[in-house]
């Protein structure tokens, strides 16, 4: 059981149309298309990439900015679909990318648990039990029928943690999200984390800074302007980016 | 094709949720919150029963009812498009990072906007109780023309989401399509009125058939013939197929332009 695959990436390749000029109306696509203006610089943000990751390990994605980082975690999470190769995944995804991406400002606290919970794919009923749950690891309690909109940054991405947490899905995305809250919530939700790696989650774990990477992670993927440079255990890669 | 009703089945919570967003935040701090569904649309259909049984005359028994019942239905259509036609641009903060099935964003505004017609639908009961106008057993017939309208909307509405996302133009001209498509279906007017080359024009808007239909179990007891039903269901079934096809065509696409 402890090598299934549970995600396998095949020659994946991104392509962005960076349109010279962007159009947005009907008109200018039309004279333009006439005039055969349209150009595009294409932008390969992923080149041929090939991993694959068994169930129970925890991949540290690295790079510097604008390596494909965070394009290669949307394609694992479903957002994206890549232009050439194909990524299967076995399991279930709960995605992190982005803390309170799926919350409405407008509703209070309780009523996003239920939302950001649906979005995820969870039914109310399951949410009810976690409810307690979201609300303890979140230490929000008495803010709970408050709009989001009038919470600070840090209580927003305590919440969106708290709720994308729970149960014990397969896959788990962090993208650069440990870097929010204080000193004692990263803690705890590295805490959480371990946690769910003994639970036997997969994690995908985003970070610039290395020592992060290297107390979750046992694989690493080194990204470098689309193409990967490495792929293998973390303690030989980890000191050859250092060094660079 | 298994796959595909998996997933909705998974994201169906969310269906629900967002539905019962739209209704919560249009009338959040409200007094009267959710009453208003009904009396916004009560209030606006007596001032036009006030306002049309006296200024307009025309060859019709019950006019206030028979605009009533045109603008129930047309309200709706205009409601339900426009709103879809803005439902993936206006969740692009989410579609950009988390995976949702897409046309759950369209299907749920027309949803939303249903539950605005059935409170305008009981609205209009309650007026022709007050007018006491006779109520007949085929009223309950009324659902397969809602039902039809309801699916066409849908139709429409996935077409122009996900044209909207490439040519913002689209919800512009929309609007003014709208206010031609209004004077195009017979809601003020009746039909004996028109001369004969626009007769033709009006009787291809698919809305001109749901609406007879509707009208015609509402308030005059007979049900719509065999030919009237089977030219709405080609009609909307091909609406539906189309706007579904663009949207899954185009779907893939939306993280780029939005």
């Amino acid at each position: 059981m402890e090598n299934e695959v549970i995600i396998k990436v095949e020659h994946v390749s991104m392509k962005f149309n960076l349109a010279t000029e962007k159009f947005d109306s009907f008109k200018e696509y039309v004279i333009r298309s006439i005039k055969k203006q349209i150009s595009y610089n294409e932008f390969w943000a992923l080149k041929d990439v090939s991993f694959e990751v068994k169930k129970g390990d925890s991949l540290g994605l690295i790079g510097l900015n604008g390596s494909g980082k965070s394009t290669m975690l949307k394609t694992i999470a479903g957002v994206l679909k890549p232009t050439k190769g194909s990524v299967t995944v076995y399991g279930t995804v709960a995605p992190l990318i982005e803390l309170g991406a799926g919350f409405d400002f407008d509703l209070t606290a309780r009523e996003n648990i239920y939302l950001n919970g649906a979005i995820l794919g969870y039914s109310r009923e399951m949410m009810r039990e976690y409810y307690e749950d979201i609300v303890d690891f979140s230490e929000l309690r008495e803010f709970m029928d408050v709009p989001v909109k009038n919470f600070s940054s840090g209580m927003v991405s305590r919440l969106a943690f708290a709720i994308a947490t729970i149960g014990t899905p397969d896959i788990l995305i962090v993208d650069e999200v440990l870097s929010v809250g204080d000193f004692r919530f990263q803690e705890k939700c590295h805490a959480r984390i371990r946690r769910m790696m003994e639970h036997g989650t997969t994690i995908l774990f985003v970070s610039h800074s290395i020592d992060q990477v290297k107390s979750i992670c046992n694989k690493i993927i080194w990204l470098e302007r689309g193409s990967m440079k490495r792929f293998g255990d973390a303690e030989p890669i980890c000191k050859e980016y250092s060094e660079s | 094709m298994s796959v595909y009703i998996q997933n909705f089945m998974k994201f169906r919570p969310l269906l629900n949720e967002l539905v019962s967003r739209d209704v919560k935040i249009k009338y959040r701090r409200s007094v009267l919150g959710v009453l208003w569904t009904l009396l916004n649309p009560l209030m606006m259909m007596i001032i036009l029963s006030v306002v049309f049984s006296n200024l307009f005359k025309f060859d019709i028994e019950n006019f206030p009812l028979y605009l009533l019942s045109g603008q129930i239905i047309f309200n709706f259509y205009n409601d339900a498009t426009s709103n879809a036609m803005s439902a993936v641009i206006g969740n692009a903060a989410l579609i950009k990072k988390v995976y949702v099935p897409k046309y759950l964003f369209v299907i749920s505004r027309v949803f939303s906007s249903f539950i605005n017609l059935l409170a305008s639908f009981t609205a209009l009961m309650l007026v022709m109780i007050a007018t006491r106008a006779e109520l007949h057993w085929t009223v309950l017939l009324s659902v397969i023309p809602l039902a039809l309208l309801v699916a066409l909307s849908l139709g429409i509405g996935l077409a122009l989401a996900a044209l909207t996302v490439k040519f913002r133009d689209i919800m512009h001209l929309y609007s003014v399509f709208v206010t031609a498509l209004m004077y195009l279906t017979p809601v003020i007017y009746p039909m004996s009125i028109l001369p004969g080359w626009l007769y033709k024009i009006v009787m291809l808007n698919p809305l001109t058939n749901i609406l007879t239909m509707f009208r015609s179990v509402m308030f005059n007891n007979t049900v719509f013939g065999m030919g009237d039903l089977i030219l709405a269901v080609i009609e909307t079934a091909v609406f539906l197929a189309a706007g579904l096809y663009i949207f899954y065509k185009n779907q893939d696409e939306f993280i780029l332009n939005i």
